[in-house]
């Protein structure tokens, strides 16, 4: 099985729907010629067409707003907002439109469109080009909200989520685009929207992360592992609908729950992670529920972004933490 | 220095030149100012237009005493815009896609939608818009400007497949203050989109007067930058606007890309049935708008050429006002929701955690229910 990048599996993802439904298109700021600023899009103008891939005017909203409508009118758009920090005005389709069409005409007229969007820090990126956004996705019902770590969830997801009926928001850790390499069988497989990924098991501590704080989070369970915990570590993947019970199956058996995301302390949805459990699991805990999450900051350009992000110090000294309570 | 000169100067040349024009055929008083269009040149072929804005007004009527009798919700007229909707939706193909506004009810009448459905919005709930008219319609927007880019999305997935087939959106002078407005024209201008835009130009915006929104000379030229067509309609002569819309539409079905209709009107009444116009308006202003309004200009001018009387026109405002009470009668008349509908039309699929709140809350909604019924 070829190996490839997240990127690639996205690009791999993209071209297999267009080619098994005609009604899928991608659209977004220089997809087309420029194969999209991280080549998600490379090759897609040549294979399909200038109908079915589109270079939008500059225009977030719009990107959205027009995919709500032609979603609407039976097309399954792919839009991409070039970088998550610049979806704000599209919030407004996706909150008032996308997430609604099918409540606000009881099932009439649905809303089929993906947007992706790369997401998260770490690539020395100018302002605003390293946002971790799910959280403002997860407080709208209607939507749903995933986000791969490996090549492989990249693919599966991404098909699921083209093929889905609801609006689907697909944040691609820019982080990881090149970084995490992998096998992907491109055979039209998806994979389940709302079901989390045990990464690997183990019996001490659950370790529950996504997007691009998995590579960390990996990073800190091998650490500890040497140190003779066993670390069951999940990736969520779907933030909504998130799938808390393989989460409450796993604090159940190992009584301890750090959570590790990019996105600020305050809000994000590590809180909601760890709310579940309080309400649904905390007879079984052992220790305080941890969290390691960027800070409630604006994210830092790219000289103190590395400080920003949780590093594997931070996340193994919260497992260890976790750990050493009883 | 940048080579821009800050006053015009008679020796550069111009390099582009525009121009607004403005269709009438009805003036005020029911004279004909051109001849009229061909598919509306006998009287008959006006007649259901003048039918359907007189059903408008009356049903509009019984909405604000419903109102003010507390059995409907927050409503707003079209009183004195009744032109637009109906020109606008009798220059449609059933085929075509309507994306209105909340001031268009009269266009989904036209097109289908049952007076009951059309006021369970207004009554507070979604129920009416899985409608009986085209299904390929957009429900009524209630975000100013929001739907105008559905509309350019919507015209694309009818060009995409080839259709012969194009979009007519609705929306109100104020909305052409918002960015995605802008946007729309934008891309139905990039893309040449089948798509019809029709502001609806009552010069207010809730107190807000037109002034205040903008300083464009028109709201038509807002499109010129987008490059697309544009034109001025009397927003107060159906045949105007029909004719107007109708060529658009045309227009974008042969290919030839996108436009904007500003349809000058004005506001008679307050902006909703929640609003009080004496706050911030001179009825003397309203006053001198009265005659101009579009309905009884169209009785003038079939009086004219004796195509209409005394005796048809009770028999029309009867026939309305039956209408009107057999669609509110099978509002009120229907069955009341179960609460389950506000889980039930979110996804396709609930969520695990959607189906426990569903399952909880029934029973937590049932409880109170039963608790308030008990006192
Ligand atoms: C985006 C948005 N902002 C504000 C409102 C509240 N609002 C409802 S109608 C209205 C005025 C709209 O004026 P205009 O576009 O001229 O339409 P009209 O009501 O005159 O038909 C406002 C401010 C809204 N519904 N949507
Ligand atoms: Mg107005």
């Amino acid at each position: 099985m070829a190996e490839v990048t997240l990127v690639k599996a996205v690009n791999l993802a993209l071209a297999r729907a267009m080619e098994e439904d005609p009604d899928v298109l991608v659209l977004g700021q220089d997809v087309g010629v420029n194969g999209g600023v991280f080549r998600a899009t490379e090759g897609l103008l040549e294979r399909f067409g200038e109908r079915r891939v589109r270079d939008t005017p500059l225009a977030e909203l719009l990107i959205c707003g027009a995919s709500v409508g032609m979603a609407a009118q039976g097309l399954k758009p792919v839009c991409e907002i070039q970088f998550a920090g610049f979806i704000y005005p599209a919030l407004d389709q996706l909150a008032n439109h996308a997430s609604r069409l099918r409540t606000r005409t009881r099932g009439r007229m649905t809303c089929p469109l993906v947007l992706r969007t790369p997401a998260g820090g770490g690539i020395h990126a100018p302002e605003h080009h390293s946002e971790s956004i799910e959280a403002f996705l997860a407080h709208v019902p209607g939507l749903k909200c995933v986000t791969p770590s490996t090549p492989e969830r990249a693919y599966g997801l991404l098909l699921s989520a083209i093929r889905d009926p609801d609006p689907v928001v697909f944040l691609e850790p820019t982080r990881l685009y090149r970084l995490a390499k992998g096998p992907v069988e491109d055979d039209g497989r998806g994979l389940p929207l709302g079901r989390a990924f045990v990464e690997r098991e183990g019996a001490d501590v659950t370790l529950v992360s996504w997007g691009g704080a998995m590579w960390e989070s990996r990073a800190a369970a091998d650490r500890l592992e040497g140190e003779g915990a066993g670390v069951e570590l999940i990736d969520a993947a779907s933030i909504t609908p998130f799938d808390e019970d393989t989460v409450l199956g796993s604090v159940r058996r190992t009584g301890r729950l750090v959570v590790v995301h990019e996105a600020p302390y305050t809000g994000g949805f590590g809180a909601e992670v760890a709310a579940r459990v309080a309400e649904r699991a905390l007879d079984r805990l052992l220790a305080p529920v941890e969290r390691v999450t960027g800070f409630d900051t604006v994210m830092p350009l790219p000289k103190l972004e590395r400080d920003y992000l949780p590093g594997v110090e931070r996340i193994a000294a919260a497992l260890r933490r976790a750990l050493a309570s009883d | 220095m940048p080579n821009v000169p800050t006053d015009p100067a008679p020796d550069l040349p111009v390099v582009a030149r525009f121009e607004i024009r403005r269709r009438r055929y009805l003036d005020e008083n029911g004279a004909l100012m051109r001849p009229l269009p061909d598919s509306l040149a006998a009287p008959e072929s006006i007649t259901p237009l003048y039918r359907a804005m007189v059903l408008a007004r009356t049903l509009d009527a019984k909405c604000v005493a419903l109102n003010r009798q507390s059995r409907l919700g927050t409503y707003a007229t079209a009183y004195g815009q009744e032109a637009v909707p109906i020109g606008v939706a009798s220059a449609m193909r059933a085929g075509d896609v309507l994306v209105p506004s909340y001031r268009e009810n009269a266009a989904l009448i036209w097109r289908g939608v049952g007076i009951d459905e059309v006021l369970s919005y207004y009554a507070g709930s979604e129920r009416g818009s899985d409608w009986a008219g085209p299904a390929h319609d957009f429900p009524t927007s209630i975000t100013v400007g929001g739907h105008a880019l559905h509309a350019a999305g919507a015209a694309y997935a009818l060009q995409y497949r080839g259709e012969a087939r194009a979009v007519a959106c609705v929306f109100g002078d104020a909305a052409t203050s918002k960015g995605d407005v802008y946007e729309a024209f934008n891309l139905a201008g990039v893309w040449r989109l089948p798509v019809v835009f029709v502001i609806t130009n009552n010069r207010w915006a809730i107190s807000t007067p037109l002034a205040k929104q903008t300083a464009s000379e028109t709201l038509a030229q807002k499109g010129l930058a987008a490059g697309i067509a544009v034109e001025q309609a009397d927003g107060n002569d159906v045949v105007a606007v029909h004719e107007a819309v109708r060529i658009g539409l045309d227009r974008g079905r042969s290919g030839g890309g996108a436009t904007l209709v500003e349809a000058l009107t004005y506001r008679l009444a307050d902006h909703n049935t929640a609003d009080d116009a004496r706050r911030y308006r001179d009825p003397a202003e309203v006053r001198a708008h009265e005659h101009a309004e579009p309905v009884g200009r169209v009785r003038r001018w079939l009086e004219s050429v004796q195509a209409w009387s005394d005796a048809r026109q009770a028999e029309l405002e009867a026939a309305c006002s039956a209408e009107v009470e057999a669609g509110v009668e099978k509002l009120f008349g229907a069955e009341p929701e179960p609460p389950s509908v506000i889980f039930d039309h979110l996804y396709a699929e609930p969520s695990a955690e959607l189906a426990r709140q569903r399952d909880a809350g029934l029973r937590a909604i049932a409880a109170e229910r039963e608790a308030k019924r008990r006192g």
